[in-house]
């Protein structure tokens, strides 16, 4: 701590170079920051995605629609504990910006398929008795304004009415919660019930989404999959049935390697960014070197000497990390009322804090090298 | 006279050029005593810078031995140099050499930074110091606030502050005005002569090696003159 105010002056020496070096990495932590964050919110849905839950979807692609005759198949296939099955609506409430997941489901399955739903007894007990009833996430309850009670009005995007018509209303009859914070992104959904879509809707009557499947073995999920797949094999709708985790990666996939687009920027951009700061360190150390040949005179040894340019790097870094990262963060909501689920976990600031001393160490290595090997006496006759 | 603090024996000290040797110092001896406060004069090239750096521990003889202060420093490894100079030794430089981001106390205080001393010691140390070189009101001043003989008076408070055996001073008054550089002369014969302490200075100025006790005169590389004051 004794050794701060040497550091820290030598830092502010040129001010406007400093600012602008800053400025630089804070532009690129809150890139990192808030692409990490979209990274994560898009792969958190596989993370927790159950292990004991099987996912049926067309073989050929995921939009695929599949006959609900397949359903009491599906349900009597050996080692099938529960199915159940639901089907993308994709509606918009208001406006498009409004996005979120709206799903027509199997109510008197599709939450004990998923009991990391928390619905109250009573509102499924409601859910039941209204055809037209619909089971909200408690974030979008809350963004929206809506209470149980309340009738929302959907525009169709996909799946008009028999009278041609595309508003849809749902009565508001529970709320859904996740089990933690986690979870609520993938709670944040509008659940109908399927018997009033099924007959509401104007075309593809008999047909679902996708079908769900609770297994009591995990380690039996390939050979159940198997079998079921084996038994639409050379049908017209045949079956492709796979983990919901490998679904959910597979999906993914198909909006592209999001961890990759993320690397790759950020590569990008660190990259550029270690050639900026190395090169101010570099000239900060130039035009000090009087001043370092003096510390050694003084006494310091070489490494300390060494260890002082390093210390200017990282408190460089990481205090221009820290900002980049806080405005990120402070942008966060702002984001996520765009794009559901999205926040800037402690893990983000983990590794964005790891990453602004590993940049420091990269770029603070060669001038701090440099002014250790500093040959005092040279250095003084040259100044 | 009084026990030697510095003894040299046999010192030569040559650079290599490309092909060429160029030999600076050419077997020298010397004593210095201690208390003493000596001026070593010559002109440009003649080795006297070489020789004070051999003697505050920066550079080492190409043969021979330097023994400062009961330590032969030509044998220390250079961590163990740079140990022995933040106890020994008190820089003074031609242009002051202060840190330009640091007030005059951050700039005294940096040989302390060395000690296990706690910041509150530390600080009454420094403003010691200060008060010696009559800079006592100037603690919170930048260099670029001082002027050049205020400057040279916080260097001076700098190589004070640890309380060296030795003060190595190259050119002091090198860079300022004749008033002001009898005031800097002054002050390193006060500290010579009211608390004890032994001074080698490096001048071109016969004016100021005559605030010296003695006066050693270099050519080519070797002693050729001491001239004592009274």
């Amino acid at each position: 701590m004794k050794y701060f105010p040497l550091v820290w002056s030598a830092l502010w020496r040129k001010k406007p170079r400093t600012i602008f070096t800053m400025l630089s990495i804070v532009v690129a932590f809150l890139l990192f920051g808030m692409l990490q964050a979209v990274a994560q919110s898009m792969t958190q849905s596989v993370q927790i995605s159950g292990a004991d839950r099987l996912f049926t979807a067309g073989k050929f692609s995921f939009t695929e629609i599949l006959p609900l005759g397949y359903y009491a198949r599906i349900k009597s296939t050996p080692g099938v504990q529960l199915a159940s099955h639901a089907s993308w609506f994709g509606g918009v409430y208001q406006n498009e910006r409004n996005f979120f997941g709206q799903f027509a489901v199997d109510h008197e399955t599709y939450l004990d398929v998923y009991t990391d739903l928390i619905v109250s007894e009573e509102a499924r007990r409601a859910w039941a008795r209204n055809k037209t009833g619909a089971l909200v996430g408690s974030g979008l309850a809350k963004k929206f304004g809506w209470k149980v009670g309340d009738r929302i009005p959907i525009q169709a995007a996909i799946w008009p009415k028999r009278d041609g018509r595309n508003d849809w209303e749902f009565d508001v009859v529970g709320l859904i919660d996740g089990q933690d914070e986690a979870s609520q992104a993938q709670a944040d959904v509008l659940l109908f019930r399927f018997d009033y879509f099924d007959e509401a809707r104007q075309f593809g009557q008999g047909y679902v989404g996708w079908y769900l499947e609770k297994i009591a073995d995990p380690a039996q999920a390939a050979t159940i999959a198997a079998a079921i797949d084996r038994q639409f094999a050379n049908s017209p709708k045949e079956t492709r049935t796979d983990s919901e985790k490998a679904f959910n990666q597979a999906f993914m996939k198909q909006m592209g390697d999001i961890q990759l687009i993320v690397r790759s920027i950020l590569g990008a951009v660190f990259f550029t960014l270690l050639f900026l700061t190395g090169n101010t360190m570099m000239q900060s150390v130039r035009e000090r070197i009087p001043e370092l040949a003096v510390l050694k005179t003084i006494g310091f040894s070489d490494p300390s000497v060494l260890a002082l340019v390093l210390a200017e790097s990282l408190l460089l870094c990481l205090i221009a990390a820290l900002a980049g990262l806080g405005a990120a963060s402070i942008m966060m909501p702002g984001l996520a009322a765009k794009m559901p689920g999205l926040e800037m976990g402690a893990e983000v600031w983990l590794m964005g804090l790891g990453l602004a001393a590993v940049l420091a160490a990269i770029v603070g290595f060669l001038p701090a090298w440099r002014a250790m090997r500093l040959d005092i006496v040279n250095a003084l006759s040259a100044h | 006279m009084s026990e030697a603090i510095v003894r040299l024996r046999g010192v030569r000290k040559s650079y290599t050029r490309g092909k060429q040797t160029v030999e600076v110092l050419e077997s020298l001896d010397l004593d210095i005593a201690r208390g003493d406060f000596l001026a070593l004069m010559g002109p440009s090239g003649s080795g006297k810078t070489t020789l004070l750096n051999l003697i505050g521990g920066l550079d080492r003889p190409t043969t021979g031995s330097v023994d400062v202060a009961g330590e032969r420093i030509d044998q220390l490894s250079s961590g163990q140099l740079a140990q022995w100079r933040a106890r020994h030794v008190g820089f003074v430089f031609q242009f002051y050499n202060l840190m330009p981001m640091l007030n005059a106390e951050r700039n005294v205080e940096l040989p302390l930074l060395l000690t296990r001393l706690p910041a509150a010691d530390r600080m009454r140390r420094v403003r010691v110091a200060l008060e010696i070189v009559g800079l006592g009101e100037r603690g919170g001043h930048k260099p670029s606030e001082l002027s050049g003989g205020q400057a040279q008076r916080v260097a001076i408070a700098r190589a004070l502050v640890a309380d060296p055996t030795l003060l190595v001073c190259d050119e002091p008054t090198g860079d300022l005005d004749r008033k002001t550089a009898d005031e800097i002369l002054h002050l390193l014969q006060a500290l010579n002569r009211e608390y004890g302490k032994t001074i080698v200075m490096v001048t071109h100025d016969p004016k100021a090696a005559e605030f010296a006790t003695h006066q050693l005169h270099m050519d080519k590389g070797r002693l050729v003159e001491t001239v004592a004051h009274s």
